[in-house]
C-alpha cells in the first residue's frame, strides 16, 4: 500500500511538472486563425471580459501598448479577464517575425494571427467604428453586455479606467 | 437635510453643480481625443476641395491640374507600411492601366516623417524610382489633405469622379480583398468601380475597409 501511494505521488508529481512545462512551451506559441475563431470569442456569453488588440509586429504604436496588456494579464489574474493579442502580420511572415518576437518579447498573453486576408467581410464584426488602421482594442463581455473599442494606442491607466467599468 | 440652514443648501447645490459641469467638461475632452484618432472626411457624393501639395520631382501638384481628366484615383500610401508595400506593384498597375484611359493615380503620403525616417521626403524619391511610380507621390506635411479626406490608414484609396470640373467621390476603401496575395484576389474594388465610371454607370461597391498602418498624427 505505502509503495503505491509512493508511486501515485512521484508519477502525479512528474505529470504536474510535465503539465506546466507544457503550459510554459505553449504559452510562447502563436496559433494561426482564420475569422470562426475569433467570431467564437465575440460570441461568448460567459461573465468574461475579452480584452482584444490588433496588433502588428512592424506597427511602432502597437508595439508600444502591448507592455500594457502584459501587466493587465498580471494585474488581473485572478478575475475573469482575457487578453488575446491578434496579429495581423502576413501568415507567411509567422515563422520569421512573429514566434521571433514573441519569443523575445516574452509575451505572456495569448496571442494569435488572424489570416483572414479579406478583412472588409469582418473588420464592421469587431466593430462598425472600425475603419480598420492598427492599433485598434476592443473590449467585451457578453454577459454583462457591454461592449467599447478604441482606434487608437492606448495607454495603461487608460484601460485600467476602461476595465473598472467591466470587471 | 430639513433643519440645515439655507446657506448650506445653497452651498450643496453649489458645489453639485460645479463636479457635474467638471465632470461633463472631462467627459467632452475625452471624447474628442478619441474622435481625433478617426476624423470623418468625405463621404460618397462629396465635392472635393482642391488642394496642391509637393511632389518628389521638386514641382506640386493640385487637384485642379486634373480637369481635363476623366477622375482621379487617390492613394493614401506610405512607404514603411507593409500593407501599402504589399500593393505597391498593384498601385503602379492600377496606372499602367488607367491613365490611359484618362483616370491616371495620384499617391499622397501623408506620414509623419518625423515617426517613420522611411517617409522622409528623400526615401519618398528613392522608393518611387525602385518601384517605377508613373505618377506623382505628393508629401503631405502638415497632413491638412489627410485630415480633409479623412484618410485614416494606409493604404487608403478615394476614387474621385470629373463632373464637370468638380470633383466628387465614388468610392472610398482598399484596392482588392486580398492584401497578402495578389493572385488569390477575388474582387477587384477599385478596378470595378473605374469601369463602372468609365462607362458612366454608378459604381456598386462604393464602401470597403481594410486592415492597415493608422497615419501618424503630428498631434496625436
Amino acid at each position: 500500500m505505502e509503495q503505491i501511494v509512493q508511486r501515485i505521488k512521484k508519477e502525479g508529481i512528474s505529470l504536474i511538472l510535465l503539465f506546466w512545462v507544457i503550459k510554459g512551451v505553449a504559452a510562447q506559441q502563436v496559433i494561426v486563425v482564420k475569422w470562426p475563431e475569433v467570431q467564437k470569442i465575440l460570441s461568448q456569453k460567459s461573465d468574461t471580459t475579452y480584452v482584444i488588440n490588433f496588433w502588428a509586429t512592424w506597427c511602432k504604436p502597437c508595439i508600444a501598448e502591448l507592455p500594457y496588456f502584459e501587466e493587465l494579464q498580471q494585474k488581473y489574474k485572478t478575475s475573469n479577464l482575457k487578453i488575446i493579442l491578434i496579429s495581423m502580420d502576413f501568415a507567411k511572415e509567422l515563422p520569421t517575425r512573429v514566434v521571433p518576437f514573441v519569443k523575445q518579447q516574452k509575451l505572456k498573453s495569448k496571442v494569435w494571427l488572424l489570416n483572414e486576408p479579406d478583412a472588409n467581410s469582418w473588420i464592421d464584426k469587431v466593430s462598425k467604428e472600425w475603419s480598420g488602421a492598427i492599433p485598434a482594442t476592443l473590449i467585451i463581455n457578453n454577459f454583462k453586455e457591454k461592449k467599447t473599442f478604441f482606434e487608437q494606442k492606448l495607454e495603461y491607466n487608460q484601460l485600467v479606467k476602461e476595465l473598472t467599468g467591466f470587471l | 437635510m430639513l433643519n440645515v440652514p439655507t446657506n448650506m443648501k445653497n452651498k450643496f447645490w453649489l458645489a453639485l453643480v460645479a463636479v457635474l459641469a467638471l465632470g461633463t467638461a472631462a467627459t467632452l475632452f475625452f471624447q474628442q481625443k478619441n474622435a481625433q484618432a478617426s476624423p470623418t472626411g468625405y463621404s460618397i457624393g462629396a465635392t472635393v476641395a482642391d488642394f496642391k501639395l509637393q511632389n518628389i520631382n521638386g514641382g506640386s501638384v493640385s487637384l485642379a491640374d486634373y480637369k481635363n481628366k476623366k477622375g482621379v484615383i487617390v492613394v493614401f500610401t506610405t512607404n514603411h507600411c507593409p500593407f501599402a508595400k504589399a500593393y505597391e506593384e498593384r498601385i503602379v498597375g492600377l496606372d499602367k492601366k488607367y491613365a490611359a484611359q484618362n483616370f491616371p493615380v495620384l499617391a499622397i503620403n501623408s506620414n509623419d516623417a518625423a515617426d517613420y525616417e522611411e517617409d522622409s521626403f528623400e526615401n519618398m524619391k528613392k522608393r518611387a524610382a525602385e518601384k517605377g511610380y508613373t505618377f506623382p507621390y505628393l508629401q503631405d506635411a502638415s497632413q491638412s489633405v489627410a485630415r480633409i479626406f479623412g484618410a485614416t490608414r494606409t493604404p487608403h484609396v478615394f476614387i474621385l469622379r470629373n463632373d464637370g470640373g468638380k470633383f466628387t467621390v465614388q468610392y472610398i476603401g482598399t484596392i482588392d480583398d486580398n492584401y497578402q496575395d495578389p493572385t488569390s484576389v477575388t474582387k477587384r474594388y477599385v478596378e470595378d468601380a473605374v469601369n463602372n465610371i468609365l462607362l458612366g454607370k454608378p459604381v456598386v461597391v462604393t464602401l470597403t475597409k481594410a486592415v492597415g498602418c493608422a497615419i501618424s498624427w503630428k498631434d496625436a
